[in-house]
């Protein structure tokens, strides 16, 4: 641990329209990031947003407009793919539909020039691995998408790379399989202890499996951090509202005073929110609050208490989630658990209710 | 609507056949005539030597034919390999990249397939005119010493009008290659060349086949375009049966005839075999 696997250092991508060779488009706008040995980093993002092709400027497939790739400290400059001691699986699994199982986890270890006796076992052993013995006498399009998933895995485990890439892996497997492989993905990740770098716009899949993760938007890294970071205190508003559900409630800075701020919403309430840095008052702002960090009717006494009227109730089982019209006209929402014996809703349509939650658990975001 | 096909879609079906292959089918059969005019079957033959194989064995004595289906497969043979290569890298080509007359360049490639073959046929014969004229002139050449048509011009016609068709099917291929499968190679320590050769082209080899198929068939029974473009020594087979039906048609042209479907129709079932290997 500390060392470094990979480092991306103020990394630019461009692109030029391919049709019209006019348009220049910054696909990875200064991007700069550190990958710890052994960590699992996730990119995380809406498509478009750059990740894929930063991993792709990791492998080698696209080369940066400027900045530096650097792999175990090694500038990659304009290294091609087949000279990175890193390995990708891809997508759409990319295997190869001519050769068999066995041949394709053996192509790696063969361009390698691994001596021959020692390829057969090495490829039982990565096959083993994914749980697939036995298979390699198959051909790809013989297996199942989540069959071929793994394959693609040994193919590019089985060369013991300093880093894999994974660009969205999972994204076209069904979702009961999604979950399991994600789980398997993980405890794979722990036993090799190699260092995976996972591209996925399922923000899920990012909170589950990653030790770091880095949220990226229009070829910017906006924030890096691990789960609860990236969830409990995103750092924008594009990152609170991409990262699970979140309530915005525009307002005006009326006073700061270190840490927290007292924000003036509309029909003359108040409320009480964290704020990182200073902002003057009078600014227009937006206090974040996660709605199962509210409460409906709580006994206890919080720095932010609201009335409102019940406006929707949505029973989803595990918790209930309310819509409520503040007095100021915000609409927000709420989310209860259903965590007592035979829940009954806390409320009923139209009802009026208080809402109430902490100034911890409001932050207030500029933009 | 029942399912029971309808006994005059049937009939329709064999009448197209019949028309197909009935004309084939007597031009076998007159390769067996005992008269010498092509115009009624008199009786089998039954000559020596080879007996009712009289005129296949008259034929291999007539050097002429020998040197002209010598010459058909060499022609064939050799711009089927180069079209087929040159063909396969401009799909290859035209596939990757971006370039500035991109468009154009594609469809200047397939006009050899719309324009008429006479006209190609007499351009390329000014062509070839015009360059042997110049280089004649330049290194003062004269008598034997100059050059001129022959198998080397009809080569080139043929590569020339292959190459397209070459082209067609190998991006057809192309079109449903999924390029990660090759970045995947790359990833996985293969350079450009043994990409290529591992992944690329065992993964478009039916289109390359079915490209050089094509070659191949179109060398063989070309005839338009040899005529203009072929030179002393260089008569093939097309060209010699023309040559033969302004005399008279013998049996022996039948049975050239017969020979050639059986080369054409062995050619066609090795590629449908290999097509599917490959596949």
């Amino acid at each position: 641990m500390g060392e470094l696997a990979v480092e991306l250092r103020d990394v630019v991508k461009e692109f030029s329209d391919s049709e019209q060779i006019r348009e220049v488009v910054a696909a990875v706008n200064h991007v700069s990031l550190q990958i710890h040995d052994g960590e699992f980093f996730s990119l995380l993002g809406p498509s478009g947003c750059g990740k894929t092709t930063s991993l792709r400027m990791i492998a080698g497939f696209e080369l940066p407009t400027s900045g530096d790739v650097l792999i175990q400290g090694k500038p990659m400059g304009r290294t091609p793919p087949f000279q990175r001691p890193v390995n990708t699986v891809f997508q759409n699994y990319a295997l190869f539909p001519h050769m068999t199982i066995g041949q394709n986890v053996a192509f790696g270890l063969e361009m390698k020039g691994v001596p021959k006796a020692e390829i057969g076992p090495r490829v039982q052993e990565a096959l083993a691995m994914v749980r697939l013995p036995g298979y390699d006498k198959r051909k790809p399009r013989q297996l199942s998408g989540g069959q071929q998933q793994r394959v693609a895995l040994a193919r590019a485990l089985v060369n013991r790379p300093a880093v894999l890439l994974l660009d969205e892996p999972l994204g076209a497997l069904d979702l009961k399989l999604r979950k399991e492989m994600q789980l398997e993905l993980k405890t794979l990740q722990r036993e090799v202890g190699i260092t995976f770098i996972y591209v996925t716009h399922d923000q899920e899949e990012a909170l589950t499996m990653s030790d770091r993760i880095a949220v990226m938007n229009r070829g910017k890294v906006l924030q890096v951090g691990n789960s609860s970071d990236i969830y409990e205190t995103p750092n924008c508003r594009f990152v609170a509202d991409f990262i699970g559900e979140m309530n915005f409630i525009k307002g005006i800075i009326q006073a700061q005073a270190g840490r927290s701020a007292t924000v003036g919403l509309d029909g003359g309430l108040t409320v009480h929110a964290r704020c990182e840095q200073s902002i003057a008052a009078g600014t227009e702002i937006s206090v974040a609050v996660r709605p199962e960090k509210m409460n409906i009717d709580s006994s206890a006494k919080m720095d932010n208490e609201f009335q409102g009227r019940v406006v929707s109730i949505v029973y989803i089982g595990t918790d209930t989630h309310y819509g409520i019209r503040l007095a100021g006209d915000q609409l927000v929402r709420v989310r209860e658990q259903n965590n007592t014996p035979g829940s009954r809703p806390l409320a009923s349509e139209g009802a009026e209710v208080k809402v109430s939650f902490a100034a911890e658990a409001a932050r207030v975001l500029t933009a | 609507m029942s399912n029971r096909r309808s006994p005059w879609l049937t009939l329709f079906t064999f009448g197209v056949y019949i028309f197909l292959y009935a004309p084939i089918v007597v031009l076998i059969l007159f390769a067996f005539n005992s008269s010498r005019q092509n115009v009624v079957f008199e009786s089998v033959v039954n000559k020596e030597p080879c007996g009712v194989f009289y005129w296949f064995c008259a034929l291999t004595n007539n050097s002429d034919a020998i040197d002209a289906a010598g010459n058909t497969l060499t022609i064939a043979i050799t711009s089927t390999i180069l079209s087929t290569i040159i063909g396969t890298m401009a799909a290859l080509g035209l596939q990757r990249y971006t370039f500035r007359l991109k468009s154009f360049s594609e469809v200047s490639l397939y006009i050899p397939i719309v324009i008429p073959e006479i006209v190609m046929g007499i351009s390329l014969l000014v062509l070839f005119n015009g360059i042997f004229n110049g280089l004649n002139n330049a290194m003062q050449l004269a008598g034997d010493q100059r050059l001129g048509l022959g198998l080397g011009t009809v080569i080139v016609s043929h590569i020339a009008f292959s190459v397209p068709f070459v082209v067609l099917t190998v991006r057809a291929r192309l079109h449903s290659f999924d390029k990660s499968v090759e970045e995947a190679a790359m990833d996985l320590g293969a350079n450009e060349w043994t990409t290529f050769r591992r992944v690329t082209l065992p993964m478009i080899m039916p289109g390359v086949l079915s490209g050089a198929m094509l070659a191949f068939t179109l060398s063989l029974d070309d005839f338009i375009i040899t005529f203009f473009t072929n030179g002393p020594g260089s008569t093939t087979l097309p060209i010699y049966v023309y040559g033969l039906l302004r005399r008279t048609i013998t049996p022996e042209v039948n049975a050239l005839s017969t020979v050639w479907i059986m080369v054409v129709l062995i050619a066609l079932i090795v590629s449908r075999r290999l097509q599917r290997r490959a596949a």
